[in-house]
């Protein structure tokens, strides 16, 4: 058993900010070292990104999209997680994390021709360090480990990211790559948004334990914290990335926050869930409760409000504007033209022939 | 150059892919000390440490899935799944992503995934089967299956420098066939080559199945029947003009492959060469290969697989239209 001990890091920078219900605690919080400039900041990204949210799923019932997958009420976990990373620190999302993708800097209007059809994968990972996004549950987390890996055998100070919802957490690739990550002791931050849901399935019903206390289990430290409070995710993401720069390894956040809307567009939640459960996680909606420690904190007043409730309605206009003015690629370039580096020969008299098609058409 | 087995040609190869780029990383399950279970990567750790060739955890989808992030971080990772029957745990891996990643990124995956690969090994159920038709009817990759101790030493080298994935079989029964190896020439993936010249019939082979058609082929020479053996090298391109021009000669094709029969890669072949060469036929493209059940118990494999006598009937009833 003595080699089994052995391996479990035991040191844990993140849990001494933290009470054991997970919230941060008042000096940890007084002692981020955030101006009022870089608070007001975290508070206008989450505005920013809910009304971009809100402007999407308008686009998907106008028909502009074939789909959105709203990520109301998580607003805190998307923006802190971004905020508490270098510019370089790759982050690996699954498939609701535009609202960090925009903290990163990718084009909202650019994201959405994802959801309107016209591409499966409108930026470049590598000028945001915002890896594409992966639709099949789990398996993007073996690839945040890998990036991990591979910076630690570069010798950069570089971490990663890999981020998934409560129900990846039942996946065989979630479990290999915790495993992975232990073992190679990679510097990656495990960071699950626990929604409670994943489609229909409810929390009790996806997993019989606590996900934050498996993290012991693969070597490494886990935490449950509030995922509803910007600044607990934010210090839980800086704390964590600070111990796998300095070479320690893995470290699993479990951030406790709601999918206030559906699945996606095409769900209909009042199928499995109850309005009461809504309304109880709307009195723990993150926004609101950073508005108003703001407000008491004197960081925030009614015209700086009204200023960052301005830039988000002209970002939504430039959203809908830019989006319906994005114009489709050729059929044959969006079809061919990003499988093969070196393409086969025959692959590329298929393209032709299907081009020539085209003509005339 | 003494001659070398296929095992050592092919351990040859990742050792001057090594060598020759410092971002080639060989990982796997029981590669590093160990040496491989067949030892192809024998003694690899030791000349290029731990951090370039590493054993792994026992996880085949996330030995893929950490190829991925490592291509990504500009690695050229050269992940081995120890069996042919433990890459399914690894599909979606694959195919969901070293597949697709180019598509959605614009980010190359420059990744060699070596497989061995078939029977006659008298080996227990999962580590005798034939899988290449999956990977080949998934765009994104490129499928190769050398025959040769030379063309296996020549292909892994363009497949870990293809900046494209290349699912890299190995047929694992051939692994100690022998022959002088001339590291020095090239075999481009997408060509394949003519095994024997002959004029009666075309039997089109690759991997494991090659050896058969040529033994199939010194049978027939006894009877006075010239077979041409083909072998494809890589699947997927796969190298249609090399096949039409041999049908120019015998106009009859046999295909062979250990994989079962039904919507097995032969039978992509045989569509093929309907489309592009049906002008050219004597006779309906034959396909001799695994049975459409599962690969049996070792006892019977050799009843189960083809054999010279299958090849042989196959080229008899194709000689006998027209």
């Amino acid at each position: 058993m003595a080699d089994v001990v052995q391996v479990v890091g035991t040191d844990d920078p993140v849990r001494p900010l933290f009470t054991a219900a997970g919230e941060l605690k008042a000096d940890a919080r007084s002692g981020l070292g955030l101006d009022a400039a870089a608070l007001r900041d975290l508070y206008q990204k989450m505005i920013l990104i809910r009304r971009a949210d809100q402007e999407a799923l308008n686009l998907q019932r106008q028909g502009e999209l074939g789909l959105w997958g709203q990520y109301l009420g998580q607003e805190a976990i998307h923006v802190g997680a971004v905020a508490a990373l270098e510019a370089n620190d790759w982050i690996f999302p699954s498939y609701r994390e535009f609202g960090m993708a925009m903290c990163r800097g990718v084009d909202p209007a650019e994201m959405l021709t994802w959801f309107r059809g016209l591409s499966h994968g409108p930026w470049d990972p590598r000028k945001y360090a915002f890896a594409p996004l992966a639709v099949p549950v789990a398996t993007q987390v073996p690839h945040a480990v890998g990036f991990a890996m591979g910076s630690r055998l570069r010798g950069s100070d570089d971490v990663v990211l890999g981020t998934f919802g409560d129900g990846a957490t039942s996946k065989g690739d979630w479990h290999e790559a915790m495993n992975f990550a232990g073992v190679f002791k990679a510097p990656v931050i495990l960071l699950c948004q626990n929604n409670h849901w994943a489609i229909s399935v409810p929390l009790a019903k996806q997993t019989a334990g606590s996900i934050a206390e498996r993290a012991p289990g693969y070597g490494f430290p886990g935490i449950r914290i509030d995922g509803n409070d910007v600044l607990g995710v934010f210090a839980a993401v800086r704390a964590a990335a600070e111990r796998a720069r300095r070479g320690d390894g893995p470290y699993l956040i479990e951030a406790m926050t709601y999918r206030m809307g559906a699945h996606t567009s095409s769900d209909d939640p009042t199928r499995y869930r109850l309005d009461s459960e809504l309304q109880t996680w709307s009195a723990k909606d993150p926004i609101a409760r950073y508005r108003s420690w703001l407000q008491g904190q004197g960081h925030l007043d009614d015209a700086a409000a009204a200023a960052i409730d301005r830039a988000a309605e002209t970002m939504a206009e430039q959203m809908r504007s830019r989006l319906r003015a994005a114009v489709p690629a050729p059929a044959g370039e969006a079809i061919f033209d990003r499988v093969y580096e070196r393409p086969p020969g025959p692959f590329i008299e298929e393209r032709e022939e299907f081009e020539a098609s085209l003509e005339g058409t | 150059m003494e001659p070398v087995t296929m095992a050592k040609a092919i351990n040859l190869s990742l050792r001057d892919a090594l060598a020759g780029d410092e971002q080639v990383l060989v990982f796997g399950e029981d590669v590093g000390t160990l040496g491989g279970v067949f030892r192809i990567t024998d003694g690899l750790q030791k000349t290029f440490g731990v951090d370039r060739v590493f054993d792994t955890p026992l996880a085949e989808s996330t030995i893929i899935g950490i190829a991925v992030g490592l291509a990504l971080r500009g690695f050229r990772p050269v992940p081995e799944i120890q069996f042919d029957g433990f890459v399914y745990s690894a599909f979606d891996q694959i195919v969901s992503h070293v597949a697709k990643y180019r598509n959605r990124s614009g980010i190359s995956m420059p990744i060699t995934i070596r497989i061995p690969f078939g029977g006659h090994i008298g080996a227990v159920e999962h580590h005798s089967e034939s899988p290449e038709a999956y990977f080949t009817h998934t765009a994104g990759l490129k499928v190769v299956a050398p025959a040769t101790p030379g063309d296996a030493y020549a292909l892994l080298r363009s497949a870990i420098a293809d900046p494209d994935p290349v699912i890299f079989f190995e047929p694992k029964a051939r692994y100690y066939m022998k022959e002088e190896i001339n590291p020095s020439l090239e075999v481009p993936i997408g060509s394949a080559r003519v095994a024997r010249e002959g004029s009666g019939a075309t039997v089109i082979a690759y991997g494991p199945t090659v050896s058969l058609a040529l033994d199939a082929a010194s049978a027939a020479e006894k009877e006075n029947i010239s077979l041409e053996v083909i072998d494809l090298r890589s699947l997927s391109p796969l190298d249609m003009p090399t096949i039409l021009a041999s049908l120019q000669k015998t106009h009859r094709a046999v295909v062979v492959h250990e994989a079962p029969v039904f919507g097995g890669f032969g039978g992509e072949i045989a569509a093929r060469i309907s489309d592009d060469g049906f002008d050219l036929l004597e006779a309906p493209v034959a396909r001799v290969g695994g049975m459409d059940a599962p690969y049996p118990p070792s006892r019977y494999e050799k009843l189960y697989l083809p054999d010279v006598d299958r090849i042989l009937e196959a080229v008899d009833v194709a000689l006998a239209y027209g």
